[in-house]
């Protein structure tokens, strides 16, 4: 099976008035049709940025990308805004992260979705709000028939984010690109938004890449996921690979930050002490080493790459001593 | 399950701008690097100190001429090329009535720009008009800036009752049109001298514009002055320093206004350039600086009558002011840019 | 919604009222000079002094003589001029107005139009040679004086190059009013709707430019060009619509204060005859009867306009509107 989107050796440097900042090295990752592909890390890891690069969302003006994407076999880097144009919101679609800021606020929501559908098929005014409220009601909008005259600023941030939802999925694209898109709810709502957006993606035969810092949004969501750490993907991954054997100390941190499921919850979650390096590091090494549990003096040096099957790691440890250094965490 | 939020595993969001006490020089000499590398600044900087400069050299070059730039010269004569003309050559055109005044001889030594409709020499004029109208500008900006401080400091500080009559009185200023109130100001100014206490101002004063000029901005400058005050007064280092018992005096001297001076410094560039203008108005409405004393607007003025035979009256005064506002607000832009904590491409 | 209104109503009503204050101050209480002889005007016999002085009861306490004005300017609008001899103001000031409302409404669509095109392609062309330059033209524009900018129209149009083909249908400086002639009234202004326009231009199309590239940075734009919209819509319908709004403000606010005088510079270098030019004369007269007028119904007419611009503006804006 071909993969749908397949990205290779993307590599995305910014211009800034203190000389180049690169935010992305040399990350590969594809996303199988009809798979869920969870991408994780801190905040300025590089996660959105490499999506958003490959669908030309970056600012061309101050970004230099390379490297090589294909979508369904066609290449998409270096495509011309025009050609960009007819695959973004009807192929590849975005979800994006503060549904307070993502929808123009001084249009009524199901304009800004009949927008879309007629950007990318002919189909009449009235026909495109029928669908609109028909999407709307899919994702659980009550009266959706009114819903669609609203304002915005007339809705609350659930359903907002359920508008955007809509949006995105109004031209039943092949792949949708989720970004943090429960970050900004309500704990209660995160969980809803998060069902519907499963099944409807299932429903309309979209793959999903989901970029979340939160590894249970991925053990709930995910096929696959891909760990990022400062611009480079970490850890590759089926979501049980990576649960039942996490390779990576920083996968191993992110992990221990889950709250147990039961028994007596932790009074404070364990965190990973120390900080992100800085986006303009120019060191070889492991980019995580200084906040690595299990750091030695060859971790200064770039970490080879671990592969068994889809299982891949950058990090130099080898099974044993993982073993010796993480005792696997015991099923509740 | 239960889905565990960001700050677990990010460090806490650190504000990259937060309001601190200045300090230390690192903000200063941050905004002072970027704005020397502003080219355009630097050539808007230039341009001003040459103005500046030019205009403190005017009684120089009066005297290297020799003559009196105040004193009307109907009947005097001039050399050009070798031959005597009349100052005033009488009109050779219609019926003959009336007379012109010389033009332009492009020769520095008398009469470069020619002359007005009294004979006075308006090269000489025009440097001395301009200093006038920098020495107005820069008191009414400093005036200005002063009021709208204290009255920022006192409103924003203070709160409660105060806060709220000062801010009513912003309100009624900001809401009068700023000609009209210059109007009205300095038609009742002019009529009659103006008398505080001992001092006795006449109409014919320089402080009159500067006075009116540097009220009539306050507004604009007080009300974000205010905002930032009341910021600042609820920021944890002012807080700290009332908690600790430090006399208000101290905390505003030491805590609130070097926080505040970014602020004003963004205001001077404006301030000046809103001052030349309004200046400029005022005298070419006959309402500013008052004859035989001399400003680039009355000086356009003067030309109106003379637009269509001596045109360069006009267009040079006009041309300074150009010059000088666009150099300033040029300058603002670039000065309001380098102290921007916001910075530029992330 | 109401509320909104009663409240902003309330508030110009405070405004008005203070400002009204505030001018009687100047004019009837300034410290050291007699308010009676300054209405006079100059060369004033003895008789007509004293006899002012009853009339606007200066020889009263002051918040009578602060009705005696409220009441002379509004209700009776008796207000007669001292230095033309017995001209009644409040008419004069009335008359004025189709004038300045010529002047300034053609000035309006100009700036409007001039400004939306500099501003959106600066902001589509952004940090390009036509950014830059549009950029300098609209700062040069700002900083040019009205009067000086009107001088050298006049000196061009009126003057060296009326006998050519580019100005020879310029008529002689002077308002000709639209009843007269259609033509006649659209030739003799379109000087002075360029001359006054291009500072607003200036202006407008910096600020609009300034909001369009804030815009560009929100979030709905990134969606907006996520749903594969074309540059055009997304400037048009997503960017532009929602920097507008300021845009409308400002406009309200600059449209009141000109409407109420502040385009007297450019009457007085034109010779149109409305509101600033009688305030002009009245200032080089000091004939202060006229000039309080002005002043009083002037910034009356602003902060109206302000308010109204205000209520218009959470009818614009939805969410305003809630």
């Amino acid at each position: 099976m071909s993969p749908l989107l397949d990205v290779r050796h993307l590599r995305v440097t910014f211009t800034t008035d203190g000389g180049p900042v690169t935010a992305v090295h040399d990350v590969s990752f594809a996303v199988q049709p009809g798979e869920v592909l969870a991408v994780v890390g801190e905040s300025g890891s590089g996660k959105s940025v490499s999506l958003l690069s490959v669908l030309g969302l970056v600012d061309r003006r101050r970004t230099v990308v390379e490297g090589e994407a294909t979508f369904r076999g066609e290449p998409i880097l270096g495509l011309s805004e025009r050609a960009l144009r007819r695959i973004r919101g009807r192929d590849i679609a975005l979800i994006s992260q503060d549904p307070m800021t993502a929808l123009t606020p001084v249009h009524r929501i199901g304009d800004q979705i009949a927008e879309q559908i007629r950007a990318h098929e002919r189909v009449s005014r009235h026909a495109a709000r029928d669908r609109t409220v028909a999407l709307l009601r899919d994702v659980n909008i009550p009266m959706p028939e009114r819903a669609v005259d609203r304002y915005p600023h007339e809705l609350s941030g659930g359903m907002r984010q359920r508008a955007v939802i809509a949006m995105a999925l109004s031209c039943n694209p092949a792949l949708l690109v989720a970004d943090e898109p429960t970050t900004a709810l309500d704990t209660t709502v995160q969980a809803q938004v998060l069902d519907m957006l499963r099944r409807l993606s299932a429903q309309h035969g979209s793959s999903v890449v989901l970029i979340t810092h939160d590894m249970g949004v991925v053990a709930e969501m995910a096929t696959r996921v891909a760990v990022m750490y400062a611009g480079r993907i970490v850890e590759t991954g089926t979501v049980a690979e990576l649960f039942d054997d996490p390779w990576h100390p920083y996968t191993w941190g992110l992990l221990d930050s889950i709250p147990p499921l039961t028994g007596p919850r932790p009074r404070r979650l364990p965190s990973i002490a120390g900080m992100p390096p800085p986006p303009g590091r120019t060191e070889p090494g492991c980019p995580f080493a200084p906040r690595c549990r299990a750091a030695m003096p060859i971790c200064r040096l770039p970490p080879p790459e671990q592969v068994a099957g889809g299982h891949r790691a950058l990090c130099v440890l080898d099974a044993p001593t993982r073993a010796a250094l993480r005792p696997p965490r015991v099923a509740a | 399950m239960s889905l565990p939020s960001e700050p677990v595993l990010a460090p806490a969001a650190e504000p990259a701008d937060a309001v601190r006490p200045a300090e230390g020089r690192g903000p200063w000499r941050t905004a002072l690097r970027r704005l020397r590398r502003n080219r355009s600044a630097m050539v808007s900087l230039a341009v001003l100190l040459a103005v500046a400069a030019l205009t403190l050299l005017a009684p120089a070059y009066a005297g290297w001429l020799g003559i009196d730039p105040f004193r009307s010269n109907l009947a005097g004569t001039w050399v050009i090329d070798g031959q005597s003309v009349p100052v005033m050559e009488p009109s050779t055109t219609g019926l003959g009535l009336g007379v012109t005044p010389i033009g332009p001889t492009w020769d520095l030594g008398g009469y470069f720009l020619g002359a007005d409709n009294q004979g006075r020499d308006v090269a000489a004029r025009l440097l001395y008009g301009g200093r006038n109208s920098l020495v107005i500008a820069g008191s009414a900006t400093v005036l200005c800036l002063i009021l709208a401080t204290l009255v920022g400091l006192v409103a924003g500080y203070m709160g409660g009752i105060v806060d709220t009559v000062l801010s009513r009185i912003l309100d009624v200023l900001w809401a009068f049109p700023v000609y009209l109130l210059a109007i009205s100001l300095s038609i009742v100014l002019l009529t009659s001298a103006f008398t505080i206490g001992p001092v006795t101002i006449t109409a014919g004063s320089l402080l009159l514009p500067i006075g009116i000029i540097g009220v009539i901005y306050v507004p604009y400058v007080a009300r974000p002055i205010r905002a930032q005050v009341l910021t600042l007064r609820q920021s944890e280092f002012v807080l700290a320093a009332i908690g600790l018992g430090l006399p208000t005096r101290r905390i505003l001297r030491k805590d609130v206004l070097p926080n505040l001076l970014p602020t004003i410094i963004v205001f001077v560039p404006i301030l000046l350039a809103l001052a030349i203008t309004t200046e400029s108005a005022l005298s070419y409405l006959s309402i500013g600086v008052q004859p035989p004393d001399a400003s680039w607007g009355t000086i356009i003025q003067d030309g109106q009558t003379l637009l269509y035979s001596r045109p360069w009256v006009a267009l040079a005064p006009g041309l300074a002011i150009v010059a000088t506002v666009l150099a300033l607000n040029v300058l603002g832009d670039a000065v309001r840019d380098a102290l921007d904590a916001r910075g530029h491409g992330r | 919604m109401l509320a909104t209104v009663v409240a902003r109503l309330v508030q110009m009503a405070f405004v008005m009222f203070g400002i009204s204050v505030l001018v009687f101050l100047i004019f009837f209480a300034t410290p050291g000079s007699d308010p009676a002889a300054r209405i006079a005007g100059r060369n004033a016999s003895p008789e007509t002094v004293e006899q002012i002085r009853h009339d606007f009861g200066f020889d009263r306490p002051l918040p009578v003589q602060y009705v005696v004005m409220m009441k002379r300017l509004f209700v009776t609008r008796d207000l007669t001029s001292f230095v033309n001899r017995g001209q009644k103001v409040i008419p004069e000031v009335l008359d004025a107005i189709p004038a300045t409302l010529s002047l300034v409404g053609g000035a309006a669509v100009l700036w409007v139009l001039g400004s939306l095109a500099v501003g959106v392609a600066a902001a589509a062309l952004r940090d390009t040679a036509v950014d830059r330059g549009l950029m300098i033209l609209s700062l040069i524009g700002i900083s040019a004086p009205v009067f000086w900018l009107g001088e050298v129209a006049n000196l061009l149009s009126q003057s060296r190059y009326h006998d050519t083909w580019l100005f020879s249908w310029v008529p002689g400086l002077g308002y000709v009013p639209l009843s007269e002639s259609v033509s006649g009234w659209f030739k003799a202004l379109v000087i002075p709707w360029i001359t006054l326009a291009v500072l607003y231009i200036g202006i407008y199309g910096r600020v609009l430019r300034a909001n369009l590239i804030e815009a560009y940075s929100e979030d709905y734009i990134r969606t907006a060009r996520a749903k594969g919209l074309s540059p055009t819509r997304i400037m048009l319908r997503h960017a532009l619509r929602t920097s507008l709004l300021p845009f409308i403000t400002m406009f309200g606010l600059d449209f009141g204060a000109l409407v109420g005088g502040a385009a007297l510079l450019t009457e007085v270098v034109f010779g149109i005859n409305g509101i600033g030019r009688l305030t002009f004369h009245a200032l080089q007269n000091l004939d202060l009867p006229v000039i309080l007028a002005t002043v009083i119904y002037a910034s009356f007419f602003v902060v109206a306009a302000n308010a109204l611009v205000d209520v218009l503006y959470a009818v614009i804006d939805p969410r305003v509107r809630a």
